[in-house]
């Protein structure tokens, strides 16, 4: 099954979105405009990540949302540059962290700004440790290369660290090794390396996933407290929802490599506008549903191999109408309409988007029929 | 959208052509409608083998190994057979030595030794010995590996220690020691026995891999599976666990046969391999060895060069089927 | 333990309604042994189930939940024979589960059945689905239901594919060509093919994506209508416990904590362990971040369990009451509070709405450092 994408292709889509140039206004940290990230690989391109923009303000705290495959790791993977060049190719995009486009920037100065600037915690925190170094050793080196520090500073700062992330006994606990330590200790010990070099921006990748609930309200916390001390700002990927409730202001949903949804995590949440996020949020079981179907959402992801030509979600969509199939309708940038979704931006040859001009229409209430009501008419006179 | 999700009323409404968007709330009608949405189930269904041999196709070396591997099986069977002289036709030497390659006659074609016979012949002829013993060597040392893994890792406790034990023993024999003086003591040149003992010395490696896989795949979660509806202990192994232990075991059979090829080579060289009237790779190379002053190449360069490529081939081949049979593998 | 929970009249506690019990666990061990030093002698044991009892009634969903390594699964396991039990007794329908030997435990296999979690490791890849789900049709072939044969056993097969959403002509592909979800509906086709009155389901929709995950929660819970099925449903995530169970259980170090029906075990829990997990619980509503009651430290090691009450070490009602004694040196009985509500706690009345209110108040949130225990 090789499927062959024609480079143009993309691009033509994608041609309205290069409005902005420059650097962001100086408030805004991490400024990502039109991302691409494609994987080429034996059977064929996985646009994995497909022209998605998004930004994160001095301090502040964005949630990327979304399941797995969706593209939301490998975003952070391309904000960091550690992808592999090739299989991976970034064909168009800009990342601008603190005034530059680390697209641009040379691996050596993006060592410089790995750590220092942007770091990052993931998933699965032993295998980010290296099991044969004390835990004091691996923090203490990234401090080292990064701030020049003596050995002597570099051990306290890891001492400082280590107590900032609630470590007892700090200078015990440095002489231990990764095995010695329990799952929650050592995300605490990633996250104290992160810290260690007060890095702007953290990059989470489901921080938590890994750990038990109990475990997981400590770190949470613990991110929470070290991000009023210490004001860095944090980019938080996770498929919890509930997380993102408890942690974040911003939220971004991404779907097969697209930006679905955005806005702030009372507006996602509580009003959801693409039927992906409506959907997620109503399969969630909870008391409430007790002895009640739970909502599906039909079907599963799109082959990467071969995505819909125009939106990602519409073989799954229950309020699909006819522009879908055939026109994206992308979110272009973090300003623009809160929802990649033909209900909520006017459709080509459609005039005013259907659900702005209903009203509003929160998630649980709106059904499908109302759509189809006000689509088909418009439809058939385009189709035939 | 609260319809329910089974996949009976999906194929009814489906059936019954209900017009416009209707998708079915399965995942897996999407391929039956040819909708390219279904990634995995669009695929065409694929036995094993087939996806095996996908795979093993985009293993480049693999399969230039194989080839490489079928052509030297092919020419140890028919070659002698094709060969158009007798054994015994030696038309004399025209360079002290033996004379140089040529292009014709055929018989010259990698030249010839000292006293006038071809090199192409020990080549073609040699294959035959060389490379039956590195099949009946894997062939003899896998079966008894295998047997031996199997059962210690299934079974485990005192019959897991007294194999084991037994493992260790076969690893401390200096094999070469043996090969020597069982060489020396029983029908030496013989290539049965030079088999026979190659095969009896080297399945101990193997045997514990295939005792680790046991180990680990016992407590497997599609094991455990079979357990709970009921499934016998001999069939748990040999239709769980042994098929999912395939992979590495051909690989480590492909060693074992690459390994015997060259060690057939190596003693042949020291005299205490075959026959020296026997013709085979490493009886090439082992008369070569008195000329090789005289810049008579040819001699151990052609029958060396069978060797090598075979060895090589067998190792890429070996590679390439490791991941060909590993069904997690994608790429 | 005194008094086994068989005994108790069961069905006239709580008005929803449902049988006698179906699966009763009387003080069940599951121990694993520890081998250390040169001569691999055994130096103790990891105490992964220690002296649980439970009934699950015919009908019911009964959910068991804990974090990971409060040995929920293990009890899982042991009960339906995967492993040897330590001690202690189970029946199913009063039939000894654990006296069962050869051909009996056989056939008591058709009675209970186990979804695993993982829909990857739970499938031989190396066999078709027809022969995964066909296998137990075929080990327990007997005259009787002729399951021997090849072409009834495979339209048995594409029965139960159907009853659990797939297609019968997908028989005869492998484990691979299906998605996550797919692959536990086969998983759950195999339990069900030998029309099992029981089956534990072993965090079945963990390892799914929230949108596959709420597919199978619904198939599983038309099952148990279609099929009159009882379930044993061991997960972590609190929601979808809450979401499919009857009565829940939770389960922390070996011990089962506390039991109540559902509805009971959520408004109203009354171990101090109970409190905090449901406190930890992130919800999907940024109006309500909650105050939560952060527990200390990790769980302690289940080869040294802590003395007296398990959670003693972590316990941050101890701690309001000022440490009491006895909660070291006296292990508590497992104790009906209120009918149908059983907690393994000595100050379990000191738990109402309004002392949960009042801890998480006073609570300093970023107590959270080392643990206590050595």
């Amino acid at each position: 099954m090789t499927t062959t994408v024609p480079a143009g292709q993309a691009v033509e889509t994608s041609l309205p979105v290069a409005t902005r140039s420059g650097p962001p206004p100086s408030e805004v940290l991490l400024d990502v405009r039109d991302l691409r990230t494609y994987f080429h690989v034996m059977d064929g391109t996985v646009k994995a990540v497909d022209g998605i923009s998004f930004s994160i303000n001095r301090g502040e705290t964005l949630g990327i949302v979304g399941e797995s495959g969706c593209g939301k790791s490998v975003t952070s993977l391309s904000v960091m540059r550690l992808l592999d060049i090739p299989p991976a190719e970034i064909p168009s995009g800009e990342i601008w962290l603190d005034g530059q486009d680390l697209l641009k920037l040379s691996e050596e100065q993006m060592r410089a700004v790995r750590g220092n600037d942007v770091a990052m915690i993931f998933q699965e925190p032993m295998s980010s440790l290296n099991p044969v170094f004390t835990v004091g050793n691996q923090i203490s080196e990234a401090v080292i290369l990064h701030q020049k520090l003596s050995k002597r500073d570099a051990r306290d700062k890891a001492i400082e660290a280590l107590r900032l992330v609630g470590i007892a006994n700090p200078e015990r606990r440095i002489k231990q090794y990764p095995h010695e330590l329990s799952g929650g200790m050592r995300q605490r010990v990633m996250i104290a390396m992160a810290l260690s070099c007060d890095p702007k921006l953290l990059i989470a990748d489901e921080p938590t996933t890994a750990l038990d609930v109990t475990i997981q309200a400590q770190i949470l916390e613990l991110m929470r407290k070290v991000q009023d001390e210490t004001g860095t700002a944090l980019m938080l990927i996770t498929h919890d929802l509930g997380v993102v409730a408890e942690m974040v202001h911003d939220v971004v949903v991404m779907y097969s490599g697209r930006v679905v949804e955005q806005g702030t995590v009372e507006e996602v949440l509580l009003e959801p506008k693409h039927p992906y996020t409506e959907g997620l949020i109503s399969s969630m079981p909870s008391k409430g549903k007790r002895g009640q179907k739970l909502n599906v959402i039909r079907g599963q992801v799109a082959n990467p191999f071969n995505l819909p030509k125009g939106c990602n979600f519409t073989p799954r969509c229950p309020y699909r109408f006819e522009p879908c199939p055939d026109h994206d309708p992308r979110i272009e940038h973090p300003g623009g309409p809160p929802a990649a979704c033909w209900l909520w931006k006017p459709a080509p040859g459609y005039g005013t988007a259907p659900r702005v001009r209903e009203g509003a229409v929160t998630a649980s209430g709106a059904k499908a029929p109302i759509m189809l009501e006000e689509a088909a008419p418009a439809v058939l006179e385009v189709s035939s | 959208m609260a319809e329910s999700s089974r996949a009976v009323d999906a194929a009814d409404v489906a059936k019954v052509g209900t017009p416009g968007p209707v998708i079915t709330d399965l995942e897996e009608t999407a391929s039956a409608s040819a909708r390219p949405a279904d990634h995995e189930v669009s695929l065409e269904s694929l036995n094993q083998w087939q996806l095996a041999w996908r795979r093993f196709r985009k293993h480049r070396l693999a399969v230039i190994g194989a080839f490489a591997f079928l052509f030297m099986v092919t020419m140890a069977i028919v070659g002698p057979i094709l060969w158009p002289y007798s054994a015994t036709h030696i038309p004399g030497v025209t360079t002290p030595g033996g004379d140089p390659p040529t292009l014709s006659p055929i018989h010259n074609l990698f030249g010839t030794d000292f006293g006038g016979r071809s090199v192409l012949q020990f080549v073609v002829v040699g294959s035959r010995i060389s490379i039956a013993v590195g099949v009946f060597t894997a062939i003899i040392a896998t079966t008894i590996g295998v047997t031996v893994g199997a059962v210690a890792g299934y079974f485990g406790g005192w019959i897991d220690g007294l194999l084991m034990r037994f493992v260790d023993l076969i690893l401390a024999i200096p094999f070469l020691f043996v090969v020597l003086v069982a060489a020396r003591f029983f029908g030496g040149g013989d290539v049965v026995s030079l088999i026979l003992i190659f095969g009896l010395l080297s399945w101990a490696g193997l045997a514990r891999l295939v005792r680790a896989m046991f180990l680990s795949l016992r407590e497997a979660e599609f094991v455990q599976a079979a357990r709970a509806v009921g499934v016998g202990d001999v069939r748990i192994a040999f239709r769980h666990i042994l098929p999912n232990a395939l992979g590495p075991v051909v690989v480590s059979a492909t060693l074992i046969m690459a390994s015997a090829i060259v060690l057939e080579a190596f003693v042949s060289f020291l005299n205490f391999g075959i026959r020296a009237t026997d013709v085979s790779w490493g009886n090439a190379l082992s008369n070569s060895k008195g000329y090789l002053l005289q810049g008579n190449w040819w001699w151990p360069f052609f029958p060396g060069m069978a060797l090598a490529i075979t060895v090589i081939a067998v190792n890429f081949m070996g590679d390439g089927l490791r991941d060909a049979l590993d069904p997690r593998s994608k790429e | 333990m005194t008094a086994s929970p068989s005994g108790e009249p069961v069905a006239s506690h709580d008005g929803n309604g449902l049988g006698e019990p179906l699966v009763v666990i009387e003080n069940l061990f599951k121990y694993y042994p520890i081998y250390g030093g040169i001569l691999r002698r055994k130096v103790g044991d990891v105490k992964a189930v220690d002296d649980v009892s439970l009934e699950v009634r015919r009908g019911e969903v009964f959910g068991l939940v804990g974090e990971s390594g409060c040995g929920k699964s293990t009890l899982g396991r042991t009960l339906i024979r995967l492993q040897p039990p330590t001690g202690g007794r189970a029946s199913i329908a009063g039939e000894d589960i654990f006296a069962k030997k050869g051909k009996d435990l056989k056939r008591l296999r058709r009675r209970m059945q186990i979804i695993f979690q993982d829909p990857v490791g739970s499938l031989n890849p190396r066999m078709p689905v027809s022969d995964i789900i066909g296998e137990g049709l075929l080990a327990q072939a007997d005259r009787e239901n002729r399951w021997g044969d090849r072409k009834l056993r495979d339209k048995r097969v594409g029965d139960y594919l159907e009853a659990v959403g797939l297609r019968r002509e997908y028989s005869r592909r492998y484990p691979h060509e299906f998605s996550g979800g797919q692959r536990q509906r086969i998983g759950i086709a195999r339990a069900l093919a030998l029309e099992p009155q029981f089956i534990v389901c072993d965090e079945p929709v963990s390892a799914l994506d929230v949108s596959i995950q709420s597919q199978v929660l619904n198939l599983l819970s038309d099952l148990k209508r279609e099929f009159d099925l009882t379930y044993l449903f061991i997960a972590h995530n609190l929601s979808v416990v809450q979401y499919l169970s009857d009565r829940v259980g939770v389960m922390y170090l070996g011990r089962m904590m506390e039991t109540a029906p559902v509805d009971e075990l959520y408004a109203n829990p009354r171990h101090p362990y109970t409190v905090a997990l449901l406190s930890a619980v992130p919800e999907p509503d940024p109006r309500r971040r909650k105050k939560r009651i952060v527990l200390r430290g990790d769980v302690p090691s289940p080869a040294n369990p802590p003395s007296g009450c398990r959670f003693h070490t972590r316990c941050w009602l101890r701690e309001q009451l000022g440490n009491p004694e006895n909660c070291v040196t006296e292990t508590p009985e497992f104790r009906e509070i209120t009918p149908g509500h059983r907690v393994h706690c000595h100050w379990a009345e000191k738990i109402s709405g309004g002392i949960v209110a009042q801890a998480a108040a006073s609570q300093d949130v970023l107590k959270t450092s080392e643990p206590l225990v050595s």
